[in-house]
């Protein structure tokens, strides 16, 4: 039995139950949209635990890759034809291709140097993407065209409404990007990863090769938070730039960090948080942002893993 | 010829400003490793303390000095009550401790001031000077002086005086400045007051100029933090000359190329520099020990 | 410890669950960006409709019942607004939505108004909203298409024929450059420089020399809103390029004047609505009763001073609020309906005249072409 009780299962399982079972307290519809947008949070932030948890790389400019990844399903079906669900492919591939070429030079550098480069990325996409009207219709957004999934379940049977749909498909990608997460931590890759993460240079020593393995966090977390954009252009069935810019991105990574950046389950915790955060606070409104800051210095200063590790750490009665 | 003079009183304009932030984020960074995201957020306050108590009839000068005086002590709090704290936490970590600040101090903004545009007279007027065929205005000028002789002073007080050694040699190695009966946490303190003060002074000589609100920390932030890391992290001149650098590159990309991507030339041209001079233009070769 | 996080749960809990009922009200719902990069726009628009809601209130509500307001703030996060809109309607379950500041914030909006078949009356300019027509959807400023049309009246009537422009990069900024573009040529007037600035910018010196370098520039016209058209103004002056400018509607507010400054703004034209000349109205004017209703109304309460985005807010709660007189019923598609049949309705902004092809329901004689004298707004012959 305790065999079975790995992380990684307690983990799946955990999110299944939370995914399956949610909708039983949810008192009205709405609750379905808040819960799809915390799965698609979460899967972007899973792909920051790979890199920034694993690898310990940081990147203040993912949200560029969700940017690639939305706008290919808002552009794709238009000007190739291409089914929105391949649209998703597709853009997760040419974020893949990006973060391949874009990783190679910048992963080289460290720290606050990396932080800025990654930063410089991310504005630029959210600038070609805001200023090339012609194609991207600019800042005021563009329409993107209906999944089609749920209609397809209708004519077999299963009618949904639209926000069950959507928190069933985005929490079953999660669910699938999670066991791929957690796939990876246990994989050689992910104790090479973890390795580097400690110290770059022992890494080195004991033959792993630090720069294709960074290269390939980089990748991967790339196509999480392109995936991940896809699903919430779908689900909108609208986008506007800012889904690439800068805030987005300081947003995905405050989300890792906040739950706990080294584990898959304590980023998904974050983004819950997080997701819910304005919703909470409407009456406060105002004061939302000054709430929010003030959550994020406490949390980092005082909670450094992450607000669930020491949750956890308490329940289990441990001491500090 | 005149309008290569425009662009470049343009370029160094608004390079004055970035000059100013990034010599504040280096001040911070040479003392605690910590690049601070609050700082435009310093600016912000410099030119919205000053409206406000400009609005409520203080006299200008007093309310510029009212200013920058209760920035910096913003900014002795928030190295006691956000940096200190966090001292040691991975970088990611306090990325997210000032971003946070940088939020913190917006949501505070946005509730005890407003949320609309201010600004206040200029120092010596509107008319502008001409020079060459270009135009350029006077607040300009005060705004390219005050960045020079922030420099300046920075510089004398650095290599001059005890205090500022003191500060030097904290941020070299904080425990052997320690050790030589350096009281540290005075030099962090310090090292915060005047980081604020200097973006609180950018935003008092900017606002004529550039108007403010409170949400123009962020855009200041990026561009200063852009600027010294372009002139090498860590070094004064560095970041006066990043600063420069990017508002020239700003303002000549505007004019000749592309006014649209004008912002976008600043990052290339640093991602540029990152990837063929990793530290910097000025900054010294890093070694770590294993 | 154990205990203080159970109680903050809880506690979080039940700041979602929505308040318990008064008495027979009428609910309505708004998602304004109170703040965020359009709260320039939003923060007077939330004030207006909180203090309209008061007001009518305070003299009996409508239809003999009380109005419940439900506000939501986006930020200006299109993203954010669908989740309360979606909030607004299947778990406050409002009759009809005021809101989207933006255009970016109101198409999400009216997504899923559409789709759940609640009438939304949209706060924002581009015309995309309202065309092609959406069955639930209506809006009250003028489309930025409209401005654009009104100006180039002006230019073709002093007789401009080549003109340069400087936008923002921002929604409103680029739409508008968008529009004007497209039915420029029908006036005959030709576009000879083009030039863009991000809204943050500080210094718009580089982009105004060239377009001063452009030789048979005529005359100039900056789309865009916030502090973005301030400088332009400012900088426009002091490279003393001394031709005719022209604003667009969204500076139409006394900030704008004080910003850019009384010398600088000297002579500059835009078309606006008749609330920054309320008092220059004659007194047949169809628009002084309620043009003056609301700014005395809004000065009062705010102490700021009455600018054209509270007055959208403002027409779009008469709107609705006379609708639903009209329909006795708070049942959405009722409302709805009355909305479609509302006619030679004055607001601040216009008289409103809707139709199953027209959900604006104003033409461009609801804009005055307005001029800045000696730091005051005058109308323009």
């Amino acid at each position: 039995m305790t065999r079975f009780l790995t992380t990684k299962n307690v983990t799946l399982l955990v999110l299944i139950l939370l995914v399956a079972l949610s909708p039983l307290l949810f008192p009205s519809g709405f609750y379905y949209r808040v819960g799809a947008l915390i799965f698609v949070n979460a899967i972007a932030v899973t792909g920051i635990v790979i890199l920034t948890g694993y690898a310990g790389q940081i990147s203040l400019g993912h949200a560029g890759f969700a940017g690639i990844g939305a706008y290919a399903c808002a552009l794709a079906p238009v000007h190739f034809g291409l089914h929105p669900a391949l649209a998703i492919f597709l853009g997760a591939g040419i974020s893949a291709v990006l973060a391949y070429l874009v990783g190679r030079p910048i992963l080289r550098l460290q720290g606050y140097y990396l932080g800025v480069a990654t930063l410089g990325f991310g504005i630029l996409v959210s600038m070609v993407l805001n200023n090339e009207r012609d194609l991207t219709r600019g800042p005021d957004g563009i329409e993107v065209p209906e999944l089609g999934l749920r209609a397809v379940l209708k004519s077999i049977g299963v009618d949904l409404t639209n926000g069950e749909f959507w928190y069933f498909f985005c929490g079953i990608c999660l669910v699938f990007g999670a066991w791929l997460a957690l796939n990876l931590f246990n994989s050689p890759s992910g104790r090479a990863l973890r390795a580097l993460h400690g110290s770059e240079v022992a890494a080195r020593t004991v033959g792993v090769d630090v720069a294709a393995m960074k290269l390939k966090a980089f990748v991967i977390s790339a196509v999480y938070a392109s995936v991940s954009g896809s699903l919430l252009a779908l689900q909108n069935k609208f986008i506007t730039p800012d889904v690439a810019g800068f805030m987005h991105s300081i947003e995905m990574v405050t989300m890792a960090v906040l739950g706990g950046v080294g584990s898959v389950l304590g980023a998904i915790f974050g983004a819950a948080i997080l997701t819910l955060l304005p919703q909470v606070l409407t009456v406060f409104a105002e004061y939302e942002q000054l709430v929010l800051g003030l959550v994020m210095m406490l949390v980092m200063i005082f909670l450094r893993e992450g607000l669930l590790p020491s949750i956890l750490r308490k329940f289990k009665g441990r001491g500090e | 010829m005149p309008e290569l003079l425009q662009f470049l009183f343009s370029g160094v304009t608004v390079g004055a400003v970035y000059a100013l932030v990034a010599l504040g984020f280096t001040l911070i960074y040479n003392a605690s490793d910590v690049v601070n995201f609050a700082q435009g957020e310093f600016v912000m306050l410099g030119g919205m303390i000053t409206w406000a108590a400009y609005a409520a009839g203080v006299p200008l000068p007093l309310a510029a000095l009212l200013a920058i005086v209760g920035t910096a002590a913003f900014g002795v709090a928030i190295n006691k009550f956000a940096i200190e704290p966090a001292r040691g936490a991975p970088v990611v970590s306090l990325i997210i401790i000032t971003i946070g600040a940088s939020i913190f101090i917006q949501g505070g903004a946005q509730l005890i001031f407003d949320k609309q545009i201010h600004t206040f007279p200029a120092f010596s007027g509107d008319a502008p000077l001409r020079i060459g065929g270009a135009t350029i205005l006077p607040q300009s000028l005060w705004v390219i002086g005050g960045a020079v002789v922030v420099f300046i002073s920075l510089w004398l007080f650095f290599t001059r005086t005890l205090l500022g050694r003191a500060v030097l040699a904290t941020s070299n190695n904080r425990m052997a400045a320690q050790l030589v009966g350096i009281n540290t946490n005075f030099v962090m303190a310090l090292s915060f007051a005047l980081s604020a003060a200097i973006g609180a002074l950018a935003g008092v000589l900017a606002t004529p100029i550039t108007l403010t609100a409170y949400s123009v920390g962020i855009g200041f932030a990026l561009k200063g933090f852009a600027g010294a890391m372009l002139g090498g992290m860590g070094d004064p001149k560095g970041a006066l000359v990043g600063g420069f650098l990017i508002g020239l590159i700003e303002a000549l990309t505007a004019g000749y190329l592309s006014s649209q991507y004008k912002d976008a030339a600043a990052f290339i041209v640093i991602l540029l520099v990152l990837f063929f001079m990793p530290q910097g233009l000025f900054g010294a070769k890093k070694t770590d020990r294993v | 410890m154990r205990h203080t996080l159970t109680v903050t749960m809880l506690a979080a809990f039940t700041a979602f669950v929505p308040a318990a009922e008064a008495l027979a009200q009428v609910k309505i719902g708004a998602s304004i960006s109170a703040t965020g990069p359009a709260a320039y726009l939003g923060d007077p628009e939330a004030k207006t409709l909180r203090m309209l809601v008061e007001e009518l209130n305070a003299s009996g509500g409508v239809n003999g019942e009380q109005i419940e307001l439900v506000f939501y703030d986006d930020s200006g996060d299109p993203n954010k607004a669908r989740t309360f809109a979606t909030r607004l309607i299947e778990d406050d379950e409002v009759s009809a939505i005021i809101g989207g500041t933006t255009t970016g914030t109101s198409m999400s909006i009216l997504a899923v108004a559409e789709d759940s078949e609640v009438p939304f009356i949209s706060l924002a300019g581009a015309i995309d909203i309202i065309q092609p027509v959406k069955t639930y959807t209506f809006k009250t400023p003028h489309t930025d298409r409209m401005a654009c049309e009104k100006i180039f009246e002006d230019m073709r009537k002093r007789g401009y024929k080549k003109i340069g422009m400087i936008s923002g990069t921002d929604g409103f900024g680029a739409s508008m450059q968008a529009q004007c573009k497209s039915v420029i040529a029908n006036y005959g007037i030709e576009i000879v420089a083009d030039e863009t600035y991000d809204p943050k910018d500080s210094d718009m010196t580089a982009q105004l020399t060239k377009i001063k370098g452009a030789g048979d520039v005529q005359a100039v016209l900056n789309p865009g809103f916030g502090q973005g058209p301030s400088i332009v103004t400012r900088n426009y002056k002091q490279l003393a390029i001394g031709l005719p400018f022209y604003q667009s509607h969204g500076v139409a507010s006394d900030g704008f004047i004080s910003l850019a400054g009384k010398d600088a703004a000297e002579g500059v034209r835009l078309p606006g609505t008749a609330l920054l000349v309320a008092d220059l109205l004659s007194d047949e004017d169809p628009q002084k009763a309620a043009v003056i209703a609301y700014k005395t109304a809004f000065e009062e309460k705010t102490k700021e001073p009455v600018g054209t985005f509270g007055g959208y807010a403002n027409d779009a709660f008469l709107i609705l609020m006379d609708s639903i007189r009209r329909a006795g019923s708070s049942e959405p598609a009722a409302i709805r309906d009355a909305i479609e049949a509302t006619s030679g309705l004055a607001g601040t902004t216009g008289i409103y005249t809707f139709s199953a092809t027209d959900h604006l329901g104003l033409d461009l004689s609801a804009f005055r072409m307005l001029e800045i004298k000696g730091g005051k707004w005058s109308l323009v012959e």
